[in-house]
């Protein structure tokens, strides 16, 4: 148990602190096993990096070009090159993207988080409604369609999803673009234009992240009808608005906010597929591009900044925990 | 880990089908509240008996389907013939036709069937390895247990579809790339539940009695602690087989699965999306459906065996 004397504010410090330290040998892990991985494989750097001037090239010219990559050295060798050079900012060049790693990543990580960011809030805010309108009457007419309908968004994949949506409303309708960040023709992002183009993968994002909302917001909000403090409130009489809302409500959220973070694994999954329908510009789409083209220095790049973004999730998860909760405190 | 045991003994009226009222706590706490039957109780039973049961007729037919319609329509029946390519649905072809003519409706069952045996395979690899792993975590103890705690956690910090989309791009697309990740990314469940299981077994009266019989803790762990896991080895298979081929048909949409003459329905998926441009709505909507239907059913029948085996377990989530 935390001491109550110190603000939480500290200790809540001291939780991020302790896990920076425990990130370390995780992202350590992490990225030996991408080394690992890659070794283990039959890919070979050379000839990617050489491409097709690589099927006509000289053994000599190959030999030199396996020693200058690093290539010839032991695995253990090329991971703590890697790793150093990744320190001092150095994360090497995406081959197919002709353009030094960290840039890549600079350019397409704010548009990754935009659309994941509108369709976690989306998901959330459409998720809680639809969870407490279903528990109100479990086993109810309302309660059945809502469960229904959300165990076969589960089921359903996020591509397919994607695809029917552009079917109907780019094709169809022709209400929305069918994808990319700006109309054909123009690469002038102006605000409209964004707004217009993240609106129809947000809601399919949105849409792949809402059955686990609903499910555990139904789940807890009906488990904390059927307690007492909800019999107590509905003794006294109150409304059962008010019950509703602020007791049920209140309970039986808490638990399902403070998991929020721990969904960013889910999130990243949905943007990986979404972002690669829609051609949306992000970091997520260049993984895919990255795996299809075997650009290893791209790929290893953006596994660890996912890893990390997971380790921050469970971060945010548990600081948030401790302070719905103060029993449980920021110990962990 | 009260919640855990294999019994059925525990159950207690109110329990019914898992549906009894109250918080996942103490079990006298829930029977304090029997006297309070939840409005909607009986029907919801009545519902879910019949979601088993349709489960059930679902996974039959799905089964039956890619067993017996290969025979009787054997793939050369699938001639391309451009005369007949895009054909909505209509009576001659219930799905309608694809890009090249082929009828949609027997290349999606054949799909399903690429897809049901890769996703089997994956499903069965994965959870194998979770057992072992579990059992030996939690039958060894100490610093092994803690070492693939700390192995779990690791693994669950790299998100599932990155790091099956690292390795298939590693090993290159094709069937045992793709259980390869399936087996990697999917094992890590698994393995807590069974190693939970050990744990609560290992307290058990006739452990106790094997090891001061002088049984040695391999024969413990094998003849004495794995048989005890199996039930919920077993559950976790089923319940793994859905996300298999979910993760397969996502990784074969992406180009990164399996290679494109195994038309698994993802990469019919993936096939279609040029048609789908040209107004074609029907070579992407049927493949998604067959990817949903057994899923749903698969989830819904694990569901009720998960209630047979954890029946204290009020949880209703299947997933």
């Amino acid at each position: 148990m935390i001491t109550r004397t110190s603000p939480t504010w500290a200790a809540m410090a001291r939780m991020t602190g302790r896990r920076a330290l425990l990130a370390v040998p995780v992202l350590l892990a992490v990225t030996f096993g991408v080394f690992a991985v890659a070794a283990a494989s039959p890919f070979d750097p050379v000839r990617a990096y050489a491409g097709d001037a690589g099927l006509t090239a000289s053994q000599a010219n190959l030999d030199q070009l396996r020693h200058n990559l690093g290539v010839d050295q032991p695995l253990i060798g090329r991971w703590w090159h890697w790793l150093t050079a990744a320190l001092t900012g150095d994360l090497g060049d995406s081959a197919t993207l002709r353009a030094p790693v960290t840039q890549v990543i600079g350019e397409r990580l704010g548009w990754s988080v935009l659309l994941c960011a509108l369709a976690f809030v989306l998901a959330v805010v459409v998720g809680t409604a639809l969870g407490v309108a279903a528990a109100r009457r479990r086993g109810g007419l309302l309660d059945r369609a809502v469960t229904s309908l959300a165990y076969t968004l589960e089921a359903a994949p996020p591509f397919w999803l994607g695809l029917l949506a552009v079917w109907l409303f780019a094709l169809k309708l022709g209400v929305l673009p069918a994808g990319g960040l700006t109309d054909t023709g123009t690469d002038l992002a102006t605000p409209g234009q964004i707004v217009r183009h993240v609106t129809l993968p947000a809601l399919v994002l949105a849409v792949s992240q809402l059955p686990w909302f609903v499910l555990y917001v139904r789940q807890g909000v009906g488990d904390a009808l059927e307690e007492d403090p909800v019999r107590g409130a509905r003794a006294r009489g109150l409304r059962e608005r008010t019950v509703l809302l602020h007791h049920a409500l209140r309970s039986g959220l808490l638990p399902v906010l403070t998991l929020i973070g721990s969904r960013v694994p889910e999130l990243i999954t949905g943007a990986l597929l979404v972002e690669t329908v829609f051609s949306w510009p992000g970091i997520a789409a260049a993984t895919v591009e990255a795996a299809t083209a075997v650009d290893f220095p791209l790929l290893a790049a953006l596994t660890v900044l996912a890893t990390a973004a997971v380790l921050v999730g469970n971060l945010l998860s548990d600081l948030l925990y401790g302070l719905a909760d103060p029993r449980v405190g920021f110990d962990g | 880990m009260a919640d855990s045991h294999t019994t059925a003994t525990g159950r207690h009226p109110a329990a019914g089908a898992g549906t009894a009222p109250g918080p996942d706590a103490a079990p006298d706490a829930a029977e304090a509240v029997t006297w309070h039957r939840r409005p909607g109780a009986g029907r919801q039973r009545r519902t879910r008996t019949v979601r088993v049961r349709v489960s059930a007729v679902l996974v039959a037919a799905v089964v039956l389907a890619v067993l017996v319609v290969p025979l009787l329509f054997p793939l050369d029946s699938q001639s391309v013939d451009l005369a007949q390519k895009l054909h909505a649905p209509s009576l001659a072809h219930p799905f309608g036709t694809d890009e090249v003519g082929r009828d949609l409706l027997l290349r999606c069952v054949y799909g399903l069937r690429v897809s049901l045996l890769v996703g089997v395979v994956a499903a069965l690899v994965a959870v194998g390895v979770g057992t072992a792993v579990g059992t030996l975590a939690g039958a060894l103890g100490g610093w092994a247990d803690r070492a693939v705690m700390r192995l779990v956690d690791l693994f669950s910090s790299v998100p599932h579809l990155l790091l099956g989309i690292f390795i298939v791009a590693m090993f290159r697309p094709g069937v045992w790339p793709v259980i390869l990740s399936v087996a990697l990314t999917h094992w890590l469940s698994t393995a807590r539940i069974v190693r939970a299981e050990v744990l609560s077994l290992r307290a058990r009266p006739h452990i106790d009695a094997a090891v001061s019989g002088g049984a040695s803790r391999w024969r413990v762990a094998v003849r004495h602690l794995l048989p005890g896991v199996l039930p919920q080895a077993g559950l976790a298979a089923v319940l793994m087989v859905p996300h298999a081929i979910w993760h397969e048909s996502a990784l074969s949409f992406l180009g990164l699965g399996l290679p494109a003459h195994e038309a698994s329905l993802g990469i019919m998926v993936n096939a279609a999306r040029g048609s789908l441009l040209a107004g074609a709505w029907w070579p992407t909507l049927f493949p998604g459906l067959f990817l949903i239907v057994p899923t749903l059913a698969l989830a819904g029948l694990a569901g009720a065996w998960r209630e047979r085996i954890n029946p204290r377990r009020r949880s209703e989530l299947m997933l």
